[in-house]
């Protein structure tokens, strides 16, 4: 069991920052929706005193950067006010971009481990594939995940796949990459220990390689997660602004509203979190049961 | 039918070919003539398959499509690679990262504030930032101002936890030794600590530059001038002019090889002893 003291040195210090992020946004807030307060104010014929000025920035209906009170309550509005099938509620556009994510995220994981699983007993794979799996990255996909989502609409296929396929090539990599190096983490004397019993390259795989690799897997796949997600929300943006949090920041951005920005970013930074915090308590209980975790 | 035939008997004979090269002892020669084959294949087998399937070009371009398209439109590819890339990326990258690397020598003489930002940073760097783009380029307007304020916003976490962590990397034994120097504090930064962060610092700086040229083209998609990677990207899938976007999507393809390449170049010269890059 962690102590109190221990837990509030470990807490403490990200509080603090916490704090200091939250007072540097109330002061940036002023200073950025300040001078729509004056102009306001002076088309209005009054001259604002220094509370009242800084009571309008916090208020505007259109800010340039709304306070973090507004966002919360744009949010609480959006989420709990709302019926969940109501296409103004952000839990339903939540779930169009989680479930892209999720579908994404499993196919770019299995595509990922197949081909590491390949890599490693075929040289020939090793030689020729890997190489591209890694230039494959430095093709900014996201940049082209406006064309994709238009051909695959012309072929026929919409809705989730599309998304999913972005999603899907961003979080491959990082799980061949990790699976990869996981499945070649058993020593040399591991190995030949397996091969003094004459054990098939099956049974290595299934009792050596892949539980030496867990650990890397995890690792990977909160790295691919939120990659996924990221190629979600960008995959939403060429669809036209019909659902999904991608949707949520482009109709913002098209009618100037700020809010609805940022609390479709904030969701999204929460959804990223849980996705995350997920894939790492599931590390913990899978760890734990086989032994890893000390 | 027969340029299908063709592409399938290709494609059979290279992976024989890479078979019996990869079974040879691993050299120099190998090490480059496997991938480029793979490479090679899978173009030839796309041009095969659009022939022999005639799937439109609306649809997905030829590659030898693409490369004439890409060599009669060189101008505009060069300009909007001027405005994406040198313009709004690389400001950005240099900016960010150099915003981060200072960000993490001034926290480092604090604990507290490290043990605050390293979690925060870790989580700051999986979250979903491209996002910001939208109201970035609504605070700095259309032009490649906006684009390097997405590119200095995504870069500067990855840069600043990498850093972070590399100032670490030094151990107590060498930190001792620096003491009994009668090193103070800058001397230790700049003699030992610094050069332990490198392979560190650099990998950050790689992680960052991938992230630097999609956050500059994705900006462009929220508002941009009428020049850019990103915004020929959009304008041409809604002209359905593909090859257009694909010769944008092989000028990027470029880009970020080269100036991951680079950076990895300078990583070797400056970590040149540390275990990873020994042969």
């Amino acid at each position: 069991m962690m102590s109190s003291a221990g837990f509030i040195s470990r807490f403490a210090p990200v509080l603090t920052i916490i704090a200091i992020i939250i007072a540097v946004w109330y002061a940036s807030a002023v200073a950025l929706n300040a001078p729509w307060a004056q102009d306001k104010a002076k088309r209005a014929g009054v001259t604002l005193s220094f509370s009242e000025l800084v009571s309008d920035t916090w208020a505007q209906e259109k800010p340039k950067l709304p306070a973090p009170h507004q966002v919360a309550t744009e949010i609480y509005n959006t989420t709990v006010m709302k019926k969940i099938t109501s296409k103004r509620s952000l839990i339903w556009h939540g779930w169009i971009t989680l479930s892209a994510t999720l579908l994404g995220f499993a196919l770019g994981t299995g595509l990922g481990i197949l081909l590491a699983v390949g890599i490693v007993h075929s040289r020939a794979m090793d030689l020729s594939v890997m190489p591209w799996v890694i230039a494959s990255q430095t093709i900014p996909i996201l940049a082209v995940a406006p064309m994709i989502i238009v051909v695959l609409n012309a072929v026929g296929i919409s809705g989730l796949l599309p998304k999913a396929m972005i999603s899907m090539y961003l979080s491959f990599f990082p799980v061949v990459v990790g699976m990869v190096k996981g499945l070649r983490s058993p020593s040399a004397m591991q190995l030949d220990q397996m091969r003094t019993w004459s054990t098939p390259k099956s049974t290595v795989f299934w009792k050596l390689r892949l539980p030496s690799a867990m650990p890397y897997l995890f690792t990977s796949l909160k790295i691919g997660m939120a990659a996924s997600l990221v190629g979600a929300i960008v995959g939403e943006l060429p669809t036209g602004a019909v659902a999904g949090l991608g949707a949520r920041l482009l109709a913002g951005s098209y009618y100037g509203q700020t809010i609805q920005i940022w609390s479709a970013l904030i969701s999204a930074a929460i959804l990223a979190a849980v996705l995350v915090a997920l894939i790492g308590l599931i590390q913990r209980i899978t760890l734990q049961r086989m032994g890893m975790l000390r | 039918m027969i340029w299908i035939a063709f592409g399938i008997v290709f494609w059979a004979a290279m992976w024989w070919l890479n078979l019996r090269l990869s079974k040879a002892k691993p050299n120099k020669f190998t090490g480059f003539v496997v991938p480029t084959i793979f490479g090679v294949t899978i173009l030839v087998l796309w041009e095969c398959l659009v022939h022999g399937f005639e799937i439109s070009p609306v649809l997905l371009p030829a590659p030898s499509a693409i490369a004439t398209r890409f060599a009669n439109s060189l101008p505009i590819l060069w300009v909007d690679f001027v405005q994406t890339f040198v313009k709004g990326a690389l400001s950005g990258y240099i900016l960010g990262c150099g915003a981060a690397f200072l960000t993490a020598i001034a926290v480092d003489r604090s604990p507290f504030l490290q043990a605050g930002l390293l979690p925060i940073g870790n989580f700051v760097a999986a979250l979903p930032i491209v996002g910001m783009a939208p109201i970035l380029v609504m605070w700095f307007g259309f032009d490649w101002q906006s684009k390097a304020a997405v590119v200095v916003v995504m870069v500067f976490f990855p840069m600043l936890v990498n850093t972070v962590e590399g100032l670490k990397a030094s151990d107590h034994m060498q930190r001792d030794l620096m003491k009994t120097y009668g090193a103070g504090y800058f001397q230790a930064l700049t003699k030992l600590r610094l050069p332990a962060a490198m392979p560190f610092i650099f990998n950050g700086l790689k992680i960052c530059s991938t992230l630097a040229l999609i956050g500059a083209i994705v900006a462009e998609f929220f508002g941009s001038p009428i020049k850019g990677m990103g915004f020929r990207i959009s304008t041409e899938v809604g002209r359905l002019a593909l090859d257009m976007v694909w010769a944008e999507i092989t000028v990027a393809a470029i880009v970020g090889s080269a100036f991951y390449g680079i950076i990895a170049l300078i990583e070797k010269a400056v970590t040149f002893w540390h275990p990873s890059q020994r042969r």
